[in-house]
Parts: structure tokens; C-alpha cells; sequence
């Protein structure tokens, strides 16, 4: 056992440093629109993720519709049901998930839980949020270009993306790259924020040992995003290269409806191989943070220590490392070298292990623990329902004869809507019911949490579970419609409808969330500071919501690791982690 | 209690519908029955996981939700336990793994004997080329395509001119005998994937790609394409028919040769 434990306060060393000089606005402009305070770059982050997730939403119902009822809506042609699927998808995995974890969850917490006064870099850290916006803005606004947004799906493969088959060949690719580009440039200011801030402003006594795992899974899911995100960024450069100048970074000679373009020598799968080193540390961007602050609403409501911490932080390093060498596991069928197979095959399913070791700690978290069934709790479960699922039909595609039959099939968007679609947004869920109470100062009303989380989970697992025996059937994922296929029973059509019955109603539970939040601003009941009586530093403000610079006069000190709950002996079933140990009686 | 008994029910319900599924892949119709055992073994394993997890969370809720008076254990680690469960996880994946890196070994290595055929895609239609009497296949090249010349063949190149063209038809396959798919594109990716067969694989412009099967049984099934091509993605398709002998050799008789072919484009010009 280390210092992660109770009583072990270690020796407190004096401040080296002396405390920060924060930028103090002197106007409503600099306090709330150009800030550079974390705490509202937080919100403004999440409130820009959220409403451009509110367009990916009715786009899904959108592609629901039309899968459910393909004749029956005639607006809708098979080369806008490509632009809303694409856009769906780029919303959902960049700019809202990555955005929303990163830009929202990071910036909001990060300085709270490691007891800074605000990020490192607030100037950079402001700038960032602004080009986020532009690179929102930037997309939203190939909607309204001639030929609307690009239809080329969210792998943006080459040469497809950009020969004239495909919607949004004019403008849509252009704006989509671009906007991509923006992203990644505001991100990585960002990103270095908040590694620095981790790695250099915590406050004494806060070793990275006694970090929250919260932050353990932004901070890795930050690093691995600003070495992930260079790939997709040069893959952008390259392909707006080849659309608007004619280089051939990825178009080999092709013929396009019987034209002979002039582009000769490059290789489209070349863009795949930058896509996917890209891709598919992206898919852990997006699931660290959320292993992360799992972790942390497990511990919190069911009063107990997280289990195995040391091997939690261990696993999330390891997993991030691997997932850096398991990108091809997306390109079995891709035509690549396909001895490639062995090796992506062996490192996709190791990294099951790592994955799997934090599944049984949090099962073995909740066992022997003081369950509260709060909708935070709540969510945290559904993310272990999903999560699992989803985690081991990965181990059915990382198998390459087993993806064979069911790569680009149904089966494929069953399994990543389950494991990087739900599983995340369940933990998003679960956080802000978690956090809303410090951000606002107010409850978010119980009654509708339960009803919103009931409807979503029971209502996602109805559309998601089903949906993969589609995929087993045969049916090709990015199909306008089926049509005739004679291997499809009738009876898939039916399950169709009954999934966008599914989806049409989850999506309606989501409006009760968004009511929830608006309406707790101000009717919700009051939270205190420490409502769900947590012991990480964030909840020890002196003001909540917290004020400018988060601490008062006085920085805290941290003597203990985060996880004191129970703790046998003492007097509340939390310690928080910047109270003094009680000296040992003389 | 409620939360406990909705989380079992739905680790139950899914074994269930896995079960009474009446969504299933289709009849297999190739050599690749390996595949579907692998898929199976990868459910029985996977499933009992699943079950276990879900069923023992719904056990915790049942047995540890708050109520007053209850402590919870403090318990940071146990080490012993976290090893056993690493353990019989690797033991585990090394299960589902090893199969499946003895039959993937088998998917990229093509028999001798198998009969090279070559599949062309593009927006949004297939054709298909046999390598005629002589067996093989003449080269071609994308910039020797034209409207007389649809998969861009060696016109030079006499191994090219007894090449069978098919273009834009039906593609027909000789019952029990392995043939070796190669696969080009002229304008974006395209994936070839018949469900009854198993076998996928893209095609790449650019490059020749491969895949090889049997067919183990005859009949007509569907062709389609599984890599998003642009707008009509959805509907380039074409049949696959597998057939006796006798058959296959009647229906070879009406396919024409790429010379043939030539010739006629030729006369057809002439004529004008």
C-alpha cells in the first residue's frame, strides 16, 4: 500500500512558487464573452457542443426515418441521407464529444480537482474556445453552400470525397476539411493547457498518485488527442492539396464516368493509414475521459473507495499507449498487406485486457459498497451495461476472420454507436447531474433525471442491441435503403421501424433533459457546496459555484488520496482530501 | 430493487434475443465454415462475460443499495484477485485470438488451383474478366479505358485477347472449385461482399487486391457493394451464380472475348 492511503499525509512542503497572478476582467465583455477564466471557457464550450449535438440529434432522425420508411419520404434523396449520416457523425465523435469531455469537462474541472487557480495559459486557453467556434461555425455553414455538406461518410475516404459522385463534392469537402483544421488548431491550444496545468499547477500534496481518476482520463485522453490529432490534421492539408490544386497525394489515375482526371500516382490508402492512426486513438479520446469520471460518480455515490486505483491509472496509461498500435484493425478488408492482419489482430485484443481489468473495478467497486441510486449512479450503470457490450462485439471486429464477414455491415454501427456513442454519452449524462449542483449552485430536479435516464438507456440499448443481428444478416451499413436484398427477411423491416420507434422517442426524453437543465437554473433546489458529500477538491470551494481564482486567499492542501470513503474509524463516511490528518495521539 | 431487477432483465432479455433471433446470417455458401465457428465460439465467450457482468452489478444493487445504517467496506486493493482476473482475461482473449489467427492465415493464402478472376468495380456497376483459354490474363491499364474498351485491356498484349469480358452482368462460379478474386477500381473504393460467401475485400484504384473462396453449393446470390462509392452506393449490385458444370460451360459459350468484342466495336464503327 502507498501514500494513497488514509492518515499518510507525508510531509508538507512549503510553496515553492508564489501564487499566481490572475487576469481579473474589468468588463462584462471580458467576464463573460472573451474570458479568460476556465470556468466559463467551460461552459461556453459545453453550451457551443451541446447545441451543435442538438443538429447531429435530428439528423439521426433523419436516417432513422428514411431506414424505417424508405419510400415514404420523397425530400429525402440517397445523396442527402450521405450528407446526414456524415454530418452526424462528425458532429457527434469532434465536435461534440471530443469538445464536450475536453473543452468542457477539462477546462472545468482540471483546475478545481487539482486545487489551481485557473489553467496555465488562460490567454491561449480563451483563443482555443474561440476557434472552436469558428471551426463549428465553418461547418455548420456547408450546409448552406451550393451542394451542401459533404456526403463522402465521416472516414472522408479519398478518392470518393472528392470526385463528383459523391454530395458535396464542391464545397462540403472543402468547409468539412477546413473546419477540421480549425478544430485541431484550437484543440491543441487547448490540449497543451491542459497537460501543463496537470503536470505543473497542482497544489502541494496533490501527487499524481492522489489525483482524481477524473483527471487521470483527461489528462491521457488529451495527450494521446495532440498526438493523434497532427495525422488527421496533415490528412486534411493533403486532401484540400488534391481537391483544390490537383496535386495526387491520394488519387491514383482514375477514369469518372468515363473521364480520364489527371491525378496519377497516389494512394488512397495512404489516407487511410493517416485517418485511422488518427481515428483510432479517438475512440479512446473520447472513452478515457469517460473511464475517468466513472470512476469517480462510482466511488462518490456508492461510498466507497475505487477499487484497485493504482491498477485503474495503470490501465488507462497502458491503454492509451496501445492504442496507438491497433489503427489497421479498421482496415482489414481495406486491400492493405494483409500479414498486417496478425499483428493488429494480437495488439487489438490485448488492449481487451487492460479494458477489462477496469471493468471488474468498477463492479468490484460497487461490491460491499452503500449504493445511492442517484440519477448519476444511475447513468454510471448504463455506462457499464453499454459499455461492456459494446467492448466485447470490439472483440468479434478486431478478429479479422470475424470481421471479414462484418466489417461495413450494421453490425459495425451497432457496436460503435453501443461502445463509443452510449457508453460516453451515459457518463456525460451522469456528470452533469454530478457537477450541474457546483456549476449553478442548484439540483437538477431528480424526478425528471430518473424519467430522462430511464427512456434513454432502456430506449438506446432497444435501438443499438437489436441492430447488430441486422448487421449479422448481411446489411451493409450506409445504405440509403435496402431495396429488394433476397437474403432480408420482411421481418428486418420491421425491426427497422421499430428501432427509429426507438429513436424517435429517446431523442423527445432528450428535450426533457434540456428542459431539466433550464429550468433548475433557477427553480431547482439549492445545492450547498458539498451535496453529494465527495471527497475531491472541487467540492471544497469556498463559494459555489466557484469564485474567480476558485480558492479564496488561500490555495488548498492536499493530504490524501481521493477515494476516502468509509473510511473505517471516522467520523463522516467521506474525508475530504484537503483535511489534516488527525495527529496520532501522543 | 426495481434498478436490480431492470438490470437483470435486460442481461437476460439479451441472452434471449440472441436466442429466439430470428436474425441470423444467411446459410453459408462457401469453404469459410471456419468463420462462422469463430463467430461462434467469439458469442459463447463474449456472452457468458456480458451475463456475468451485468448479473453480478444487478446482484451488487440488489444486495448494496443504500439504506440506513449501512457502511461500506474499505477495501483499496487486493491484489491476489486483480491477478487471477487478468489472468483468466488473457486466458480468454487467447481463446477467441488463436482460432481466429489460424483461420485468417488460411483467408490470405490462396490454394494453388484456384482460377483467377478479376472483378472491376466503378460508379456504380461491376464487370468481371476470366482469363480465357489460355489462362491468363492479359495486363490492362486505367488510361487505356474508353468506350470500347471498358476494363482498360493491353489491345498489345496477346494474352489479353481471349480474355472472357463481362460487363456490367451477371457473374457466374464453378461449384467446389477455389477461385481467386482480383480486384481493381477505376474511380473510388468499391468492396465486393456476397453474405452466403462471407469473403470481403475492397477494391482500391490504384492497386490489385484478393480474396479467395469455394462455393460449396450452387445457386444465385446477391453481390453488393460494402464501401461507400458515392450517391448510389446503395444500389450497385450485382448476381453471383453458382453453377454445375454443364451449366457453367453453356452459359461461357455466349460470353464473348475481348477480341471478339473489339472486333464488333470495330465493324460497328465501319458500318456508320
Amino acid at each position: 500500500m502507498v501514500d494513497t492511503t488514509i492518515g499518510a499525509a507525508g510531509v508538507i512542503q512549503p510553496a515553492e512558487v508564489k501564487d499566481v497572478e490572475l487576469y481579473h476582467p474589468k468588463s462584462w465583455v471580458t467576464k463573460y464573452v472573451f474570458c479568460q477564466d476556465a470556468k466559463v471557457i467551460a461552459i461556453q464550450y459545453s453550451i457551443t457542443a451541446l447545441s451543435i449535438g442538438l443538429v447531429a440529434l435530428v439528423l439521426s432522425w433523419l436516417i432513422r426515418l428514411q431506414l424505417a420508411f424508405p419510400s415514404s419520404f420523397s425530400t429525402i434523396g440517397p445523396g442527402d441521407y450521405l450528407q446526414f449520416i456524415t454530418v452526424h457523425g462528425m458532429i457527434m465523435v469532434i465536435y461534440l464529444l471530443t469538445a464536450l469531455f475536453l473543452g468542457g469537462f477539462g477546462n472545468y474541472l482540471i483546475p478545481l480537482m487539482v486545487g489551481a487557480r485557473d489553467m496555465v495559459f488562460p490567454y491561449v486557453n480563451m483563443v482555443s474556445y474561440w476557434v472552436y467556434l469558428l471551426a463549428v461555425l465553418v461547418l455548420v455553414a456547408s450546409f448552406f453552400m451550393p451542394g451542401g455538406p459533404t456526403g463522402s461518410g465521416w472516414t472522408l475516404s479519398p478518392p470518393q470525397a472528392i470526385l463528383s459522385g459523391t454530395p458535396g463534392r464542391d464545397w462540403g469537402i472543402i468547409l468539412m476539411a477546413a473546419s477540421l483544421i480549425l478544430f485541431i488548431i484550437g484543440f491543441t491550444m487547448g490540449g497543451l493547457n491542459y497537460v501543463v496545468t496537470v503536470l505543473q499547477a497542482r497544489t502541494r500534496g496533490m501527487t499524481l498518485m492522489r489525483m482524481p481518476l477524473t483527471v487521470w482520463g483527461i489528462l491521457t485522453a488529451t495527450v494521446l488527442a495532440l498526438l493523434a490529432f497532427p495525422a488527421l490534421f496533415v490528412g486534411c492539408v493533403m486532401l484540400l492539396f488534391d481537391r483544390i490544386l490537383g496535386t495526387s497525394f491520394f488519387m491514383p489515375a482514375v477514369v469518372e464516368m468515363g473521364e480520364h482526371l489527371k491525378y496519377r500516382g497516389g494512394s488512397p490508402l495512404l489516407f487511410q493509414h493517416l485517418f485511422w492512426f488518427f481515428g483510432h486513438p479517438e475512440v479512446y479520446i473520447v472513452a478515457v475521459p469517460a473511464f475517468g469520471i466513472v470512476s469517480d460518480l462510482i466511488s462518490t455515490h456508492a461510498r466507497k473507495n475505487i477499487f484497485g486505483y493504482r491498477m485503474m491509472v495503470w490501465a488507462i496509461v497502458v491503454i492509451g499507449a496501445l492504442s496507438f498500435v491497433v489503427w489497421a484493425h479498421h482496415m482489414y478488408v481495406s486491400g492493405m498487406n494483409p500479414y498486417f492482419g496478425f499483428f493488429f489482430a494480437a495488439t487489438t485484443l490485448i488492449i481487451a485486457i487492460p479494458t477489462a481489468i477496469k471493468v471488474y473495478n468498477w463492479v468490484l467497486t460497487l461490491w460491499r459498497g452503500d449504493i445511492h441510486l442517484t440519477v448519476p449512479m444511475l447513468f454510471a450503470l448504463s455506462f457499464i451495461v453499454t459499455f461492456v457490450n459494446g467492448g466485447l462485439t470490439g472483440l468479434f471486429l478486431g478478429n479479422p476472420v470475424v470481421d471479414v464477414p462484418l466489417s461495413d455491415t450494421m453490425f459495425v454501427v451497432a457496436h460503435f454507436h453501443m461502445v463509443m456513442g452510449m457508453a460516453p454519452i451515459f457518463v456525460i449524462f451522469g456528470a452533469i447531474y454530478h457537477w450541474y449542483p457546483k456549476v449553478t449552485g442548484r439540483m437538477l430536479n431528480e424526478m425528471l433525471g430518473k424519467f430522462h435516464f430511464w427512456v434513454t438507456f432502456l430506449g438506446a440499448y432497444a435501438i443499438y442491441f437489436p441492430m447488430h443481428y441486422i448487421g449479422l444478416l448481411g446489411v451493409p451499413r450506409r445504405y440509403f435503403e435496402m431495396g429488394d436484398m433476397a437474403f432480408v427477411p420482411q421481418s428486418a423491416t420491421t425491426l427497422n421501424g421499430f428501432i427509429t420507434m426507438a429513436a424517435l422517442i429517446v431523442g423527445f426524453a432528450q428535450m426533457v433533459f434540456l428542459f431539466n437543465m433550464i429550468w433548475s437554473l433557477s427553480k431547482g433546489k439549492p445545492a450547498g457546496s458539498n451535496p453529494w458529500r465527495a471527497t475531491t477538491l472541487e467540492w471544497q470551494t469556498p463559494e459555489t459555484p466557484p469564485g474567480h481564482g476558485n480558492w479564496g486567499k488561500e490555495l488548498p492542501v492536499v493530504y490524501r488520496w481521493a477515494y476516502d470513503y468509509s473510511v473505517p474509524g471516522a467520523k463522516e463516511d467521506f474525508v475530504p482530501q484537503n483535511q489534516p490528518p488527525v495527529p496520532r495521539a501522543a | 430493487m426495481a434498478v436490480a431487477i431492470i438490470l437483470l432483465l435486460v442481461a437476460v432479455g439479451s441472452v434471449l434475443f440472441h436466442l429466439f433471433s430470428p436474425w441470423w446470417w444467411t446459410p453459408i455458401a462457401t469453404n469459410w465454415r471456419y468463420i462462422d465457428d469463430t463467430i461462434n465460439i467469439t458469442f459463447w465467450i463474449t456472452g457468458a462475460v456480458f451475463f456475468a457482468v451485468v448479473a453480478f452489478m444487478a446482484y451488487c444493487v440488489f444486495r448494496f443499495h443504500h439504506k440506513e445504517g449501512r457502511q461500506a467496506a474499505y477495501n483499496p486493493e487486493n491484489k491476489k484477485l486483480e491477478w487471477w482476473l487478468t489472468i483468466g482475461t488473457a486466458i480468454g482473449v487467447g481463446a477467441m485470438l488463436a482460432p481466429g489467427l489460424v483461420v485468417w492465415h488460411q483467408f490470405v493464402t490462396v490454394p494453388a488451383d484456384a482460377t483467377e478472376i478479376e472483378v472491376m468495380g466503378q460508379q456504380w456497376r461491376w464487370s468481371f474478366r476470366l482469363p480465357g483459354k489460355d489462362g491468363r490474363m492479359g495486363t490492362s491499364d486505367v488510361r487505356k479505358i474508353s468506350s470500347d474498351n471498358p476494363l482498360g485491356l493491353n489491345p498489345n498484349d496477346p494474352d489479353a485477347h481471349d480474355d472472357v469480358v463481362i460487363e456490367a452482368d451477371d457473374l457466374h462460379l464453378l461449384v467446389d472449385k477455389p477461385v481467386k478474386l482480383l480486384q481493381r477500381s477505376i474511380d473510388v473504393l468499391h468492396s465486393f461482399y456476397v453474405p452466403e460467401f462471407r469473403a470481403k475485400m475492397d477494391l482500391v484504384p490504384g492497386m490489385v487486391t484478393y480474396v479467395w473462396f469455394t462455393p460449396t453449393r450452387t445457386g444465385t446470390f446477391e453481390m453488393l457493394c460494402t464501401e461507400l462509392c458515392g450517391a448510389a452506393h446503395y444500389n450497385m449490385r450485382a448476381k453471383v451464380v453458382v453453377d454445375e458444370e454443364s451449366e457453367y460451360q453453356a452459359w461461357l459459350r455466349k460470353q464473348k472475348t475481348f477480341a471478339q468484342l473489339s472486333a464488333r466495336t470495330r465493324q460497328a464503327k465501319e458500318t456508320q
